[in-house]
């Protein structure tokens, strides 16, 4: 789960890290107000959940009261497209107001799970700022890496070489070893995925201070902070992937025609795979998961059928968890009222089969049942071919 | 032979009494395999379906000598079941559980280092020795027992791949869903060490899927130790690159986790690597008929 710049400044507040004085706004004259009461130069920083927001032209720095407006009401009305949020974009809603910091050193710190190691790992480079996947590539023995030991923690002497190595001396050492514990503390308290600080720095003045930070949540974890839930901004997440997060389904909208409904992560992307290899393209990647109920299997085909482009819909289903009289509920139950002329190829394998077929060739809706996947993209491919030289 | 679980493994379900618990407790015994009892805590000395439940895992091991536990306890105290479990003794673990915080798992992963315990899983289908016994939720029907060693990061898709070998009259010797979740405790190239040693297993099918490195460090372990004729399927050639926040996630693996790049390196390694979700079978016999 994401959450903005401003509300993960405000978590690293409360653990008593150094960040730049701010305010979050969510109009042009709350951003003219809060303009007013810092009294000085500002940066408006349009709160999106992507990077990449600085050379996309989601920050202004602003010197008085009529640029602060100007800035805002061109944020407000923009779709900031940067690097990580697709051609889309994503809408400004709120922007953080920040005092400007002269900055005297940029570096770059952040924690993380190391798949390989299992652990969770410090990342950290002298090297911060905007171009630290440049540093990756071109310098990567300016990048440290300190694996923590979850018996142990980060203990000062773990923290105080990673403190050396980006130059920190004297008070500010010791200022860095805090600041490094206080973020493994965010980082166990509250169940982050991710915990970046980019950058870090050292300001004119001789403090430190988290100039930029980014923290995502495990979604495993959302159990044990109910107070989440509440921090969420839907203008960031698509309709169709929110609503498919309710009922706990995984949707990822495509750009193709064939709506897919797969049980299974590794299956969901093999079927997409095997279309595409057919010629055709899938509208959506969708998992319904293990032991899904008839609501969910209803709801994913709600989600797929509200996707405009879609023609045809492809299940595939592979019980296990899953049982076949269940998905032929579940498609009857969804499609019947909304489209009950769409074509559908279900191709089910797994437990209760029989009574699924029986459900669906009774269910007056135009379905094909096959049993294996050859004989379902098949199928599929074939119905797309003859439709488009018809059309033709 | 085979590997890690057979007809004699005597095993336990930790979670047994809860609906999914029971369900698959009833689906293994059905395909034979020895459930000789469950845990619950707070249901001790009752028994539910003719399994015997017990409070904690150390009483079920002292009572029955179990010493396989299949774990379908939710998620919010799945990673205590598995350290329960560690703790009494128990040999493997199987823990099917989806959704384990990753911080609980770091804790598990780091304890389980200093325990004789195995672990698959979580968030996996498990493990079968067809023919003989059933540690998992997978359809049983389905596998055929034989001399291929399946090893998987999906769930359903190792069906397909398993429905398919079957299919062309390759049996498995046994199959293991090691789990997709970011922190999990068998590895590829854990089982290959496992199949690498077993007479039944002549020959290994792996499958995986884009994202980590998982696959890249079994094809060059596979490389340097393994005689075996190998093949494998890598799902997500057409997968569109993930949204993505931050760059740590790119700094770790070095932007690495494709799916061309895993069956490049798969097939510099001799790996026999299927081009479709549809030619696995077709894709192990031209390993089995290289060597």
């Amino acid at each position: 789960m994401n959450i903005h710049e401003y509300q993960a400044k405000e978590i690293l507040k409360a653990y008593g890290v150094n960040v730049p004085r701010g305010c979050m706004v969510k109009s042009v004259r709350q951003t003219e107000k809060a303009y007013q009461n810092f009294g000085c130069d500002c940066v408006l920083k349009a709160q999106v959940y992507a990077g990449g927001r600085g050379k996309a032209g989601g920050i202004k720095t602003v010197r008085d009261a009529t640029q602060a407006i100007e800035a805002a009401k061109e944020l407000f009305k923009k779709k900031l497209i940067t690097v990580q949020t697709g051609a889309r974009g994503l809408p400004i809603k709120q922007l953080l107001v920040e005092e400007i910091i002269d900055v005297e050193k940029e570096f770059y710190l952040s924690l993380t799970l190391d798949r390989r190691t299992s652990r969770y790992c410090l990342i950290a480079s002298a090297e911060g700022g905007m171009d630290i996947e440049e540093v990756v590539r071109e310098a990567p023995e300016k990048i440290h890496t300190l694996f923590i030991d979850p018996f142990l923690g980060i203990k000062a002497y773990h923290a105080r070489p990673v403190c050396v190595l980006l130059g920190l001396k004297d008070k500010l050492l010791d200022e860095g070893i805090k600041l490094i514990q206080s973020l493994y503390k965010i980082l166990l308290e509250k169940d982050c995925s991710l915990l970046e600080i980019n950058p870090l720095v050292i300001t004119k003045d001789g403090r430190l201070l988290a100039m930029d930070c980014k923290i995502n949540f495990d979604d495993n974890a959302l159990f044990r902070h109910p107070e989440y839930e509440k921090m969420a901004d839907l203008s960031q997440l698509d309709p169709l992937e929110l609503e498919a997060r309710k009922y706990d389904l995984a949707y990822i909208k495509l750009n193709g025609d064939i709506g897919c409904r797969v049980n299974g992560a590794g299956l969901a992307i093999a079927t997409l795979d095997i279309l595409k290899e057919h010629g055709t393209e899938p509208a959506n990647f969708l998992d319904v998961g293990g032991g899904a109920s008839r609501e969910k299997v209803a709801a994913a085909f709600r989600i797929i059928l509200s996707d405009k482009k879609v023609r045809r819909i492809f299940v595939n289903i592979f019980g296990g968890i899953m049982r076949c009289d269940i998905i032929a509920h579940g498609i009857i139950d969804a499609t019947k009222d909304i489209a009950p002329h769409i074509p559908i190829v279900v191709r089910m394998d797994g437990s209760n089969l029989e009574e699924g077929i029986m459900l669906l060739a009774q269910s007056g809706l135009n379905v094909e049942t096959v049993d294996n996947l050859k004989s379902g993209v098949q199928k599929i491919a074939q119905r797309m071919n003859r439709k488009q030289k018809t059309a033709a | 032979m085979a590997i890690l679980i057979d007809k004699d493994s005597k095993i336990i379900v930790q979670g047994i009494t809860g609906k999914s618990g029971l369900l698959h407790a009833r689906q293994c015994r059905d395909y034979g395999s020895n459930i000789v009892g469950g845990v619950t805590p707070g249901r001790g000395g009752t028994s539910i379906e003719g399994f015997s439940v017990f409070d904690s895992v150390a009483e079920a091991v002292l009572q029955t000598r179990a010493t396989v536990s299949m774990i379908l306890v939710p998620a919010p105290w799945a990673a205590e079941a598995i350290l329960e479990a560690a703790e009494a003794g128990i040999d493997l673990a199987v823990c099917i559980t989806e959704g384990i915080p990753v911080r609980d798992m770091v804790t598990v992963k780091r304890y389980l280092q200093q325990t004789k315990m195995h672990l698959i899983g979580p968030n996996c289908p498990g493990v079968i020795t067809p023919g003989e016994c059933e540690v998992g939720i997978m359809p049983g029907n389905i596998h055929k027992k034989g001399n291929i060693g399946v090893v998987s990061r999906s769930g359903t898709l190792t069906y397909e791949a398993v429905k398919q070998l079957s299919d062309a009259g390759l049996g498995q010797s046994t199959s293991v869903g090691i789990g997709g979740d970011p922190i999990i405790g068998m590895d590829f190239i854990d089982v290959l060490k496992l199949f690498a040693q077993d007479i039944d297993t002549k020959g290994v099918f792996i499958i995986g899927e884009i994202g980590g490195d998982a696959e890249e460090l079994a094809a060059h372990w596979i490389k340097e130790n393994l005689k075996k004729p190998t093949a494998a399927f890598i799902a997500g050639r057409t997968a569109p690159p993930g949204k993505r926040m931050g760059h740590a996630g790119a700094i770790i693996t070095g932007g690495k986790g494709l799916a061309a790049d895993k069956i490049c390196v798969l097939e510099e390694c001799g790996v026999v690597v299927a081009q479709s979700p549809v030619k696995i079978a077709e894709a192990m016999h031209e390993a089995l008929n290289k060597n």
